[in-house]
């Protein structure tokens, strides 16, 4: 309709300038809707970074650099949160030593060995698993996988008692709500995402490679490290990174069945922290001083995750243009 | 002919020995990472399943939430399954037309300017942002100055959905020809019209079963609503104002709860927001199994 009533009165008579560089109205419009939509997505990245910070501000000018002590204790005022990061960073690696070897080795089943119609149900069983709400893990993880679990660990840990690094790491105290029973659930929940990425990656390795590898008669295994593992290391570094991101940041699951205990201890079967899990759990009931506290370790995690995100966004989009280049 | 016979043939065999056995533990591991996803898989579903359906009945999906103290038979969740739907509802109707306007500003008039870049870029990092950190951003602006509220929690689901939705309708604009833009363009329409009237349609299937899949994703979310929605124990059919409630929330709330009956109401509504969460996801695949195969 737009472009009939917007004629040029300057143009010549009858022509509505089909070429033209002065687009109609309703089109211009449309554009910086558009535009709009999709600017909102860095005033929403860039509010986020604002507002957490403005309400956390407390946190970082009253405790300074001291945000990284040992001690959180709310109700003598000490807020540090070393307990929380070391926390976060302790069940996100065992979540990544845990769910790394599984998520290649199911991308590299359906890439290579499967045939297409088994692929699909392996893909479908895989979609099940990121369909699983964090909440229903957490429940689960709780009441059933964290009683089972426990007496396991029991016997792992009176089986290396007094063991030198074992013992420290396996040992008693053991709990089913423990650091190593949150790193179990979060590899689960961070599966599907690097096995999906994962085998992105490994699809984009050329046919031409492969059958170069099986034509001087390589078997599949040596076809996977001669021709698959080299062109989609990066890739899946970057798919590692996204994984990760996942893990430091997921919350509910973790907050039911971490244990709840703000300790820094080499022990992995013993109750802990993290960062999301505390705010989680906390947050409700928190005023003043203790609330800058949780929102701040919210701005902390917020950093973190954004620069693992960056980084492994980085990867992934330069692995992939490399391969379309290629 | 007699040279050619003479020659040795050629080994045509399976290779032998340590490398065939080498291949053959490779390829049993990599089935061992499948049979270490399934086992999970199956052990939270027979669970959920086993405990949730012999609470679930019609006066459960509908009933008041009981106290905690109460047996398994006493109380339900419909205030959890009325907030659910609200809140995604709402959320739902706030990201979907925005992330496709996005994505439509990528695709269609972003092209490889930096801008575009920057904003495909960011879409995709803010798809890691955690939950919970939305939670404390709409907290900090919203909660603190007009209370607890269902819209509350649908802005903090809305911008969780938001990069999603981008991300999916980016990829079906992307698969949409060239020669049906260019076609359009011959015949004098302009770029929002050819938008508008070509390409959303030609993609409406796939962007659909990506919104679904935001839809399933946010539905499950329990860290952006605890505190922005907290949890009451009647239905609050007033999305705008006043706290409500959630089937993860409720959930949460449940399985922190020592008592066996909360405990039990908790596996019947984890098995609702599953069955919610699993049909949403089978209507995507349908959706996307039609699409796809009428572009073909």
């Amino acid at each position: 309709v737009s472009t009939v009533t917007k004629v040029d009165p300057a143009g010549p008579a009858g022509s509505t300038h089909p070429l033209s560089e002065r687009r109609p109205l309703g089109d211009r419009t449309f554009q910086a809707i558009a535009l709009a939509s999709g600017l909102l997505v860095l005033v929403i990245l860039i509010l986020i970074a604002i507002s957490t910070s403005q309400q956390a501000s407390s946190w970082f000018s009253t405790e300074g650099l001291k945000i990284f002590s040992r001690t959180w204790n709310p109700t003598a005022n000490q807020f540090g949160a070393l307990a929380f990061i070391y926390g976060t960073a302790i069940t996100s690696a065992i979540a990544l030593v845990i769910a790394v070897p599984i998520s290649v080795g199911v991308a590299l089943l359906l890439t290579e060995v499967v045939a297409r119609r088994w692929a699909s149900p392996i893909v479908y069983a895989i979609d099940l698993l990121a369909v699983v709400p964090s909440v229903v893990w957490g429940l689960w993880g709780i009441l059933v996988f964290a009683p089972w679990v426990q007496h396991i660990y029991t016997s792992i840990g009176s089986g290396v008692n007094g063991v030198p690094v074992l013992g420290s790491l396996f040992g008693p105290p053991s709990s089913g709500a423990s650091f190593f029973t949150a790193g179990i659930i979060l590899a689960f929940m961070i599966t599907p995402i690097v096995t999906s990425l994962s085998r992105e990656v490994i699809a984009t390795v050329p046919v031409i490679d492969k059958e170069g590898a099986y034509a001087l008669g390589a078997t599949r295994l040596e076809m996977i490290r001669g021709a698959v593992w080299p062109h989609s290391q990066g890739g899946i570094v970057g798919a590692v990174l996204l994984g990760l991101g996942r893990a430091m940041g997921e919350t509910i699951a973790a907050a039911l069945v971490i244990g709840s205990a703000a300790t820094i201890t080499p022990h992995l079967f013993a109750p802990g922290y993290n960062m999301p899990s505390v705010i989680a759990n906390e947050f409700g009931e928190a005023t003043g001083e203790f609330r800058a506290g949780l929102m701040g370790l919210g701005v902390l995690l917020f950093i973190f995750t954004i620069i693992i995100n960056v980084i492994a966004r980085g990867i992934v989009e330069r692995s992939a243009r490399r391969h379309r280049g290629a | 002919m007699a040279v050619a016979t003479e020659q040795p043939r050629p080994d045509l065999r399976e290779p032998a020995g340590w490398r065939r056995t080498k291949n053959r533990i490779a390829t049993a591991l990599m089935v061992l990472a499948f049979v270490l996803v399934i086992i999970p898989l199956g052990f939270v579903l027979f669970t959920v399943i086993s405990k949730g359906a012999s609470v679930i009945s019609g006066s459960f999906l509908t009933s008041a939430i009981a106290v905690n103290v109460a047996p398994a038979n006493v109380g339900g969740i419909g205030p959890a399954i009325a907030g659910t739907i609200e809140i995604t509802a709402l959320a739902t109707v706030m990201a979907v037309p925005l992330g496709v306007l996005g994505a439509v500003y990528l695709n269609e008039y972003g092209g490889n300017r930096p801008l575009a870049r920057l904003i495909g870029f960011m879409s995709d990092v803010m798809t890691g942002v955690p939950s919970i950190v939305m939670g404390l951003f709409i907290f900090s602006i919203w909660v603190l100055h007009f209370g607890y509220s269902g819209l509350a929690g649908a802005f903090a689901l809305g911008c969780l959905m938001l990069p999603i939705v981008i991300r999916s309708t980016y990829e079906m604009l992307r698969l949409v020809p060239n020669a049906l833009r260019e076609a359009s363009y011959a015949l004098g329409a302009t770029k929002a019209r050819v938008t508008v009237t070509v390409v959303l349609p030609t993609a409406i299937g796939g962007i659909v079963s990506g919104a679904l899949l935001a839809v399933a994703r946010a539905a499950g979310e329990t860290a952006p609503l605890l505190f922005t929605i907290l949890t009451v124990t009647t239905v609050n059919r007033n999305v705008f104002s006043g706290p409500n409630t959630s089937l993860p929330s409720q959930i949460f709330s449940n399985a922190i709860s020592p008592y066996v009956g909360a405990q039990a109401r908790g596996w019947g509504a984890a098995l609702t927001l599953i069955a919610i969460a699993f049909i949403l996801m089978i209507v995507a695949r349908f959706v996307t199994a039609r699409f796809t195969k009428s572009l073909r």
